[in-house]
């Protein structure tokens, strides 16, 4: 009996939802042997990064704060992957986005306002908007590759940021580290739970995942995303811009990339430092596929990757196991993950194909 | 003529997921033969041609070659068989000559020695003319069409498959192919001639096998039967001819499209030079060509897809409307059928509903607020189906989900439905099945009975003199001056076609 692979008729619907779970099962199953060899407890190594992460309120609350980029990138993202224009630079728009809206909690360091943090997150959005726009005045212009551009324009933002924190924006008080001022308070987002670092940020991303959801669902907007990336010829007999919607989509993604800077910073960092982000916008996209380049789902597979990072962490702490582990969970599951997709327009089946014999002679 | 079949197929059964591809199919083809294999579309054919030529495995049944039973492992096997095949679709290279395409599709030893000459000897011993040193971009489909001849009987074949090979030919080189084609048989190469033009298989074929939903349904001497039995036999069903009924021709002119030129967006595409046209409420206006001549253009810029710079080229209800979009377009009443179902009139992946909104969106009021209205828009697919006779269990399942001809009246209804006072239809009947077609042709007989203007471009001659009310003929982006149908010859129409002016087409008697 041989298992061979046959089409499906009809893409099947269940298995876009039970690919993701196919994907997590069997992530943990190639990690446990992972640690077998390593000579580690595999039983215990998985407790250890999934369970006693989050089995405090405080493990809770940063599974939150984790996941609060994450998933404010996730959604942004997915609007503009469903219509095929990728955006692989969200961390440089995350970072131009956190230094907009950081900046402007150092310029008024000495004031405490209480617009200014609004004024902070919108600055963060514009900043992560305007480094989105560059790619998108590319494409449309003289239709160069966003994926090229938007990541290369990450290393440059970086750079930026590099610059300022060892120059320009360096705290004069602060022993030559390369580390801006501290915010004042009225710049810091306020806390939800006492003792925890959980903020209002991440308010702001469920609220994002909603008005993500409704867009995508129920909005014009979302529609002419879908049709476009689904069928450009039939997009463009309906009249929908191509170009329209390539703005749209980067100015989304780099918008909510540049919000996720500005939370990173006046939530959980409190001041400008040389690594805002531990790569948030490169595991952000990820999440998206994870979650189905569904806000919902995004939501789900952000606090999923979340528990990788803090898993990693008290991996680090407890059984000195290498940090390089939650990368390569990152990595097996969205490996796991484009395998399992085969599922969704094939399936498995017993029996011997026909045997074919050669012909003519 | 020997008694034994050159290739006979007993109880060729193939299953694709979910579809009996083929169920028990038997065929025989004696040397010498011209055999028809007629079906509608999704009727087994392909299939069927595909396991001959060892592109598809079958799932049981026998082949047998010149009384021996064989399997075909793959195309080489089939044409070191004796087997060639001349597909629908050419594979050549635009950049390549002639000779060069040819040598790619042979084998090397037969690509060997003087190609060039032989290519000669067999275009000229078959009335198929042919340079080899020309470049393919510069020829006519009919000529690239040779090319794929030519290769095929370098290689002397002992069974030619011919798939749809007219459909992109001149009245007169389906002429001249008949003519090569009769030659091949009396030189005692069996022809397997896959068509569903049925005056054709008439005038060429011995033999005809009709097959319907995979199985073969009958076997017929195409002389004794009329095109309409044979239609029957394939539709298994009567067939309705389209009334054409009382219509007021001679109403306002509703489309008109003055001098109107555009360069083409696509590569190897056909510029627009100069086209006159109008179209009077209540009347429909067939447009004629082959492929490739302009038609894909026209459509663009009749749809707003492609903007013209002269705004005034393009007037519906004596406005301006060249520099407006498709969205624009459809709220002041056109409607637009595109050639391409998948992909292009409608979204695959999407659902019916979903599909209705992609055109009807505005005109049908299904956005407020920027919010789509999914009750209405739903009504509106499911008013669709039910008016229309689609078949679907259901407006949430996807476009790709129904046949052709379903798909085809979904889409056509979807624009009938808003009422447009100007309809462009482009191929509006391809691929679909016979039933569907004359359902389709009498909707756009019975849209322009309510006063609406109607421009159908198709391929399909019979179709236009069915249903037009004047005709004209498009050629490398130029169209002739539309006239009354039934002052019209095919064979001027033909002439038109390869590119002849209207003053010597019209000579033609």
């Amino acid at each position: 009996m041989l298992i061979r692979m046959e089409q499906r008729p009809e893409p099947s619907k269940s298995m876009v939802y039970v690919s993701p779970l196919i994907a997590v099962v069997l992530t943990i199953l190639t990690a446990m042997v992972m640690f077998e060899i390593m000579g580690v407890d595999p039983v215990r190594a998985i407790v250890t990064f999934f369970i006693e992460p989050i089995s405090s309120l405080n493990g809770f609350a940063e599974l939150c704060v984790k996941a609060t980029p994450l998933v404010l990138i996730g959604v942004g993202l997915s609007f503009g992957f469903q219509a095929n224009v990728w955006n692989i630079g969200a961390e440089g728009q995350l970072t131009i986005g956190a230094l907009a809206g950081g900046g402007l909690a150092l310029a008024f360091y000495n004031d405490e306002f209480a617009l200014l943090l609004p004024l902070m997150l919108i600055a963060g959005v514009a900043g992560g908007m305007a480094w989105a726009a560059i790619p998108a005045l590319l494409k449309t212009r003289f239709n160069t590759n966003e994926i090229l551009t938007s990541l290369m324009l990450t290393y440059v933002a970086l750079l930026v940021l590099s610059y300022l924190v060892h120059g320009p924006w360096k705290d004069p008080d602060g022993q030559n580290f390369p580390e801006s001022r501290l915010f004042n308070a009225a710049a810091m987002l306020p806390v939800l739970i006492e003792e925890t670092r959980l903020n209002v940020g991440w308010l702001l991303a469920l609220l994002v995942v909603a008005a993500g959801w409704v867009l995508m669902a129920r909005h014009i907007i979302g529609f002419q995303i879908k049709v476009i990336g689904m069928a450009p010829m039939a997009a463009s007999f309906a009249g929908y811009k191509e170009k329209r919607l390539v703005w749209l989509t980067l100015l989304i993604s780099g918008g909510c990339a540049g919000l996720a800077g500005t939370i990173e910073l006046s939530g959980a960092i409190g001041q400008i430092v040389p690594v805002i982000s531990p790569g948030y916008g490169f595991t952000a996209i990820i999440v998206v596929f994870l979650g189905r380049l569904h806000p919902l789902g995004v939501l789900l597979a952000g606090l999923l990757m979340a528990l990788t990072y803090l898993g990693g962490d008290s991996a680090q702490i407890t059984m000195n196991l290498p940090n390089a582990v939650t990368g390569v969970f990152q990595g097996m599951l969205l490996f796991f993950l484009l395998a399992s997709d085969v599922l969704i327009k094939y399936r498995f089946r017993l029996g011997a194909p026909s045997v074919a014999k050669e012909a003519g002679e | 003529m020997s008694d034994t079949p050159r290739l006979e197929l007993v109880g060729i059964t193939k299953t694709y997921p979910g579809v009996v591809a083929n169920n028990d199919v038997s065929l025989k083809i004696m040397p010498g033969e011209i055999h028809a294999l007629l079906g509608e579309n999704g009727a087994g054919k392909s299939t069927l041609v595909k396991f001959i030529y060892g592109v598809q495995k079958a799932d049981s049944g026998t082949m047998s070659w010149e009384g021996n039973e064989i399997t075909v492992a793959n195309p080489n096997a089939a044409r070191r068989l004796g087997i060639g095949m001349v597909f629908q679709h050419f594979s050549l290279f635009d950049a390549m000559t002639v000779e060069e395409n040819i040598a790619l599709g042979i084998s090397p030893e037969l690509a060997k020695g003087d190609l060039a000459g032989r290519i000669r000897e067999v275009s000229a011993q078959y009335g198929l003319p042919l340079d080899p040193g020309r470049y393919v971009h510069t020829l006519s489909v009919g000529e690239r069409q040779r090319i794929e001849v030519v290769r095929c009987l370098l290689q002397d074949p002992q069974l030619l498959i011919m798939d749809e090979p007219t459909s992109v030919l001149t009245p007169q080189e389906v002429d001249e192919l008949f003519k090569t084609l009769r030659r091949l048989s009396e030189e005692d190469v069996s022809i397997l001639y896959i068509s569903h033009k049925l005056e054709e298989i008439k005038a060429l074929c011995h033999a005809a096998t009709i097959m319907r939903m995979g199985e073969v349904v009958a076997h017929c001497t195409p002389a004794n039967e009329t095109a309409r039995s044979m239609a029957e036999m394939m539709m298994g069903d009567s067939l309705v001819s389209p009334e054409r009924g009382d219509r007021t021709v001679g109403g306002a002119v509703k489309l008109e499209l003055r001098n109107l030129s555009t360069a083409s967006t696509h590569q190897h595409g056909t510029d627009l030079d100069g086209i006159n046209l109008q179209v009077r409420a209540g009347e429909i206006v067939g447009i004629a060509g082959i492929a490739g001549n302009g038609q894909r253009e026209l459509m663009e810029v009749l749809s707003g897809e492609v903007l013209v710079s002269d705004a005034d080229a393009i007037r519906i209800d004596d406005k301006p409307v060249g520099r407006l979009g498709p969205i624009d377009r459809r709220v002041i009443g056109t409607g637009l059928v595109p050639e391409e179902r998948l992909g292009h009139g409608a979204v695959p992946d999407m659902s019916l509903w979903e599909n209705g909104l992609l055109s009807a969106a505005t005109r049908m009021h299904m956005v407020r607020n920027g919010f789509i209205q999914v009750g209405v828009a739903t009504k509106y697919a499911e008013d669709v189906v039910e008016r229309f006779r689609v078949k679907t269990p259901g407006v949430t399942h996807t476009a790709s989900s129904l046949s052709g001809g379903n798909l085809q009246k979904f889409i056509i209804g979807r624009e009938i439905m808003q009422d447009p006072g100007v309809i462009v239809a482009l191929q509006p009947t391809w691929g679909v099945d016979a039933g569907s077609a004359a359902s389709i042709r009498q909707e756009l007989i019975d849209l322009a009975a309510g006063g609406a203007a109607v421009l159908v471009v198709s391929q399909d001659l019979e179709e236009l003199f069915e249903i037009s009310d004047r005709i004209a003929v498009i050629c490398e982006g130029r169209l002739s001056t539309a006239k009354p149908s039934e002052t019209m010859t095919v064979e001027q129409i033909g002439l038109l076609m390869a590119g002849v002016s209207e003053e010597e087409a019209a000579h033609a008697h």
